[in-house]
């Protein structure tokens, strides 16, 4: 694609900035989507019906009004917050998770910018979330807040060590960081895919990787930082209008990314189940999204079906769980790795 | 910020972790949850002495919720026009104020009512206990962070308010327990609504086990916490679910039976240490899952055994709380010495006297 766009502009500067703006196309209209898709699917698993009316056909412009009503609220700041840092917050945010995009590849014509530490580069920009979420709850001088923003710290930083463990495990197996490269690996039919491969450590490295990513996203069962019914909202309990929706933008854009990174690791990215069948760019854009959604919907449903974890009970899996099972999966692979001598 | 919590505050010293001297200190911080807080719903303040995550000192300030019944009821001119004012008392268990209220009343005036008007009672106070635990339950699970629970456990009582709503009209604050009789009538069809109900809502419980009551994050957070030892609570003078919950068998229902509670076959729950300590979270929660089970069971003989009548043939005409004295304004409900009554019923959240 990016050849494609330097040949049709002729102008390498601008061809960047197109390239960056082109995940914005899916990131934005997701947000909307993914806070309906949540609202009904959370309604109906509780005997509602959620948005009905908002649109006509089952409330599906809910997320555009609400969306145009926080637009027109009050640019709020309260009295006694840091008033730099409390408006600089939601940008930090919303570029760490905004950022990760570069490197995930939506189908094999299109990543943003091809790396080859893609997966290296995506773990660490998307660590730059806490930093905007600590600021968040210090800059809003509210306790509340400071608590949600210390649980989100102690709980990603704790978060971010069996992720990296898991994905570890995955690129003892394929030899390379390029997420793009990690894809084209998994060409062929299911079976092919990573899930399945050196059964069963891949299989738990993905698990693994999906419960910490959850704590990293801040869900349920880890949505410690937000918990409403302790913390009212955690961190972003002084934000409103605008920021507030930022805030929201760039939970549900993390929310993808981790689900993008679990497809493209473990369920074949954009490649087709079916092998050559139904393959192709526009047809590996078309998986490559069903795929994340799935994901989401895993979470999605999760989130509506737990409660909610206490912050001593969260490090210890983390600690106790987690890492030291992502330790014995990089055992037992290296030493498949070795025995197969790859 | 009031004077009280200043001087918390000042009463707090910064403590040092073990071990690594006084180049690392960590400081308590005061933090005032409510009335406004999601959790304490408008009724309760607490000042939270936390040390990081651990809650080091609670300070409860109680009294958002007191509106002084008992003074509107002194002035009311007679003894039925307290009912409603018993309703608002607890607005979710309001067929369990009545009968509390009409339950002494009528012991006071030596008024025997019809059996139907016992059984009708009967069906609405365990109705009213089922309706309660619902809300108890779904909220305690909403605090947690579960959701879902709490919303299945909304529509369920729906199905209680709507029963409700059919004989006396009203969903919330009923008026329905009249000193002798009721208000109403029930329906023809409220016997069968009420074997439906109970048909219905057993498998309920059972969604609502496998959901909530045995979800291992559930336990986790609830098992071995907030343990209140049985003596402990006898001592405090703790009734209802939480006393059972302490492992304590008592029930007013069995130990000591009004109305006719002596004629039906049921068990009265209480907590066994399952998951944790015996007077742990999860006990005083599972002893509510358990009472609705029995409550249903109550509900179910109840309503075979339901006899025709009338339920106002014993309503007095005229009942004032000193008949032989000139009518004043402050007539008092809290009964003289020589007419004094003592009426003390179960309740979904503990005994009642009144």
């Amino acid at each position: 694609m990016k050849n494609f766009l330097l040949e049709l502009l002729n102008n390498e500067a601008l061809v960047y900035v197109l390239m960056a703006l082109v995940p914005l196309i899916w990131v934005i209209p997701f947000a909307l989507f993914g806070v309906w898709w949540e609202r009904k699917i959370s309604a109906h698993m509780q005997d509602r019906l959620g948005p009905m009316l908002t649109g006509g056909w089952h409330g599906w412009s809910q997320t555009i009004a609400d969306a145009v009503k926080l637009l027109q609220k009050e640019d709020l700041v309260p009295a006694a917050a840091d008033k730099k840092l409390f408006v600089l917050a939601p940008y930090i945010v919303f570029a760490g998770s905004y950022a990760a995009y570069a490197a995930i590849p939506f189908s094999a014509a299109f990543v943003g910018a091809e790396i080859n530490l893609g997966l290296f580069y995506v773990i660490s920009i998307s660590s730059l979330v806490v930093v905007g979420l600590i600021l968040a709850g210090w800059a809003s001088n509210s306790k509340w807040s400071l608590f949600g923003a210390m649980r989100s710290a102690a709980q990603i930083v704790s978060y971010e060590v069996p992720v990296a463990l898991s994905i570890l495990a995955v690129v003892m197996v394929v030899g390379t960081f390029d997420l793009q490269e990690i894809n084209q690996l998994q060409t062929g039919p299911v079976w092919h895919w990573l899930v399945f491969q050196k059964f069963p450590f891949l299989f738990l490295a993905c698990v693994i990787y999906f419960l910490a990513s959850l704590a990293e996203v801040n869900r349920t069962p880890f949505d410690l930082p937000e918990s409403e019914s302790e913390l009212v909202a955690g961190y972003h309990t002084e934000y409103s209008g605008m920021r507030f929706a930022l805030m929201y933008l760039a939970e549900y854009a993390n929310m993808f990314a981790v689900s993008a990174i679990v497809v493209t690791l473990f369920f074949g990215g954009w490649n087709s189940p079916f092998g050559e069948f139904l393959s192709g760019p526009w047809w590996g854009l078309f998986w490559f999204l069903g795929k994340g959604l799935a994901v989401i919907f895993v979470q999605i449903w999760l989130r509506w079906t737990l409660p909610r974890l206490r912050v001593d009970q969260l490090t210890y899996i983390g600690w106790k769980v987690l890492i030291p099972f992502s330790f014995a999966i990089i055992l037992g692979v290296g030493a498949w790795v070795l025995a197969a001598g790859q | 910020m009031d004077a009280t919590l200043t001087e918390v505050e000042k009463g707090r010293r910064p403590t040092t972790i073990p071990g690594l001297g006084r180049a690392l200190r960590t400081e308590e911080m005061v933090i005032s949850m409510g009335p406004q807080h999601p959790s304490t719903h408008g009724v309760l303040r607490l000042d939270i002495v936390v040390d990081g995550e651990i809650v080091a000192d609670v300070i409860p300030r109680i009294g958002y919720l007191h509106r002084c019944f008992e003074k509107h009821c002194e002035h009311m001119a007679n003894y039925q026009q307290v009912i409603p004012y018993v309703d608002r008392l607890d607005y979710v268990a309001a067929m369990s104020n009545e009968f509390g209220y009409v339950v002494a009343m009528e012991k006071m005036l030596k008024i025997q009512v019809p059996e139907r008007v016992e059984y009708i009672r009967v069906i609405m106070a365990e109705f009213s206990r089922i309706v309660s635990h619902l809300i108890a339950i779904g909220t305690y699970g909403l605090d947690i962070g579960a959701w879902t629970p709490f919303l299945y456990c909304m529509r369920d009582r729906e199905h209680v308010l709507d029963i409700f709503e059919e004989t006396c009209g009203a969903r919330l604050l009923y008026n329905y327990m009249w000193i002798g009789g009721l208000s109403h009538d029930v329906k023809p069809t409220f016997k069968d609504k009420v074997l439906e109900f109970c048909k219905y809502f057993r498998p309920n419980i059972k969604e609502l086990n496998d959901l909530l009551s045995y979800n291992k994050i559930f336990i986790d957070r609830t098992a071995s916490v907030g343990v209140l030892p049985g003596d402990v609570a006898v001592n405090f003078g703790v009734s209802g679910p939480v006393l059972r919950g302490s492992g304590v068998q008592w029930d007013i229902r069995k130990n000591d039976p009004y109305s006719i509670y002596n004629r039906f076959d049921f068990d009265i729950p209480f907590g066994k240490g399952e998951k944790g300590k015996v007077g742990d979270c999860w006990d005083r929660y599972m002893v509510r899952v358990h009472e609705m089970e029995q409550s249903v069971n109550i509900i179910e003989q109840a309503a075979k055994q339901l006899p025709e009548g009338d339920v106002q043939s014993a309503i007095p005409k005229r009942i004032s709380p000193n008949a032989s004295g000139p009518r004043r304004v402050r007539y008092t409900c809290a009964p003289r010495p020589r007419r004094a009554s003592w009426g003390t019923t179960s309740y979904p959240t503990g005994e009642v006297d009144r």
